[in-house]
């Protein structure tokens, strides 16, 4: 049976938590703190922030949500956005992350993933691809081969996220979860588009290590043990699916 | 009353988070980045530590530690190893070359095998949050407070293949797969899985250690 996390994310824009709902531009939720306590409290696996702006002046201000947040939680704290340096890495990790989520910056210098693998290990290098559906059709091909690459220079864990999937509740991207699972050994989480419980059956079944979720839980659609038994009576192993400890 | 504890820095990931859930527990850290005589006087010693194993090793060896563990661990004092930290505990490695450990317990530290016992390619890293599995008695241990189906969160390529049958204190089953997920002998205990991110279970572990 595929063992998989549950994992909360948080979009951080400023001090807030924020959505993005697609079409609609952000919404903000609330305070990222009250939120990541009550995601651990509920039984997360993990917890997962973005941070959606991640421009430099800010950086401080995500080192204090994640300082507070990891003086409180334990549970494996990621962090992604805006991550450009091993400084920026190490600053995260100070703050309390486990692992780093790195984009945009892997992509212009690879050798940062390498870097980072040496320097903290494999495991806390994640590697997010965030693509869009239109991109998809000319670039799908790259975020399989971007996600094998990735690997091949030390990234211990793939993080997927769709773009335009997100905040919409349609469902994952299944073809390209499918794809990326099939590429590579490492372990790939699968965010954006959570929308129904009948999501969790299809998305079982590609292979998934992790499964984010984010508007369900931020708008209280559903709660992660409802979630959490829900995934478990899809096939998937979960943590806590019996009523969580 | 806060319990004292000493936990090493070797500059091989982060050590933040173990000395926050210890504090957590009613611990009271000192953290030491350099061996000193006086450590040896610890009342409790923990070895994090993510990475490779070879890595590791040598700075424990530049900074004096793999000595100064070797002693301890005559006193008969509690010492916890986590992660990295439990696998330097055996002979030696095979991760990414031929390298010698501190040789507390015989034993090897080799890959998580490729394939689950069906013969087909699952996941490496091993990373999730899996079921303990007893493989001796964890009255009076570390686990003692662990209940049946209590997971606690696993991220790891290698792990500790322990000669003795009887050091091994807990296993995990990865795809049919055991593996070795917690060792204990005399005063020494390791935990391959991350009791510092296992939420409650692994707190009750951490207490449990300090309890000792």
């Amino acid at each position: 049976m595929t063992h998989a996390r549950i994992i909360a994310r948080l979009d951080i824009k400023g001090p807030n938590l924020i959505k993005g709902v697609h079409l609609e531009g952000l919404r903000v939720v609330g305070d990222p703190h009250e939120h990541a306590l009550r995601y651990y409290a509920e039984g997360a696996d993990e917890l997962l922030f973005i941070d959606i702006v991640a421009s430099l002046y800010q950086r401080n201000n995500l080192s204090d949500i994640i300082k507070r947040a990891a003086d409180r939680i334990y549970v494996p704290i990621t962090v992604g956005g805006g991550i450009r340096s091993l400084d920026n890495v190490s600053e995260m990790m100070h703050s309390g992350a486990d692992k780093v989520a790195i984009n945009t910056a892997a992509i212009a210098r690879p050798g940062l993933i390498t870097e980072v693998a040496r320097r903290y290990g494999s495991q806390c290098m994640v590697r997010w691809e965030a693509y869009t559906d239109n991109g998809r059709e000319r670039t799908g091909v790259d975020v399989v081969e971007w996600a094998r690459r990735a690997v091949d220079l030390g990234a211990g864990e793939i993080l997927l996220t769709s773009v335009d999937q997100e905040g919409t509740r349609k469902g994952f991207d299944l073809p390209l979860v499918q794809q990326v699972c099939d590429a590579v050994r490492v372990p790939v989480t699968a965010s954006g588009g959570f929308g129904r419980v009948e999501d969790l059956a299809a998305i079982a079944a590609t292979g998934v290590s992790g499964i984010a979720i984010a508007d369900a839980l931020h708008w209280k659609r559903m709660a992660l043990r409802e979630i959490k038994q829900h995934a478990a009576a899809a096939g998937l192993d979960v943590r806590g699916a019996e009523g969580v400890k | 009353m806060t319990v004292p504890v000493t936990v090493i820095d070797y500059g091989i990931g982060n050590q933040l988070n173990v000395l926050r859930a210890l504090e957590h527990c009613g611990a009271s850290v000192k953290v030491v980045q350099q061996a000193s005589a006086g450590d040896l006087d610890a009342s409790r010693l923990v070895l994090p530590g993510v990475g490779a194993f070879g890595d590791g090793m040598s700075e424990l060896r530049d900074r004096g530690f793999d000595d100064l563990v070797q002693r301890f661990a005559q006193t008969g004092r509690p010492f916890l190893g986590i992660c990295v930290g439990m696998q330097v505990m055996f002979d030696g490695s095979d991760e990414m070359g031929d390298h010698a450990g501190l040789g507390l317990l015989p034993g090897r530290v080799r890959a998580v095998p490729a394939e689950g016992a069906d013969g087909r390619p699952h996941r490496i890293p091993h990373i999730g949050w899996r079921v303990l599995a007893p493989a001796s008695r964890w009255d009076g241990t570390i686990l003692s407070e662990v209940d049946p189906g209590d997971r606690v969160y696993f991220v790891h390529s290698f792990a500790a293949q322990p000669t003795r049958r009887e050091d091994r204190l807990a296993t995990v089953d990865y795809d049919g797969i055991p593996i070795c997920a917690a060792v204990h002998r005399d005063n020494l205990y390791g935990c391959q899985f991350h009791p510092e991110r296992s939420a409650d279970t692994g707190l009750r572990v951490l207490r449990r250690f300090l309890a000792l």
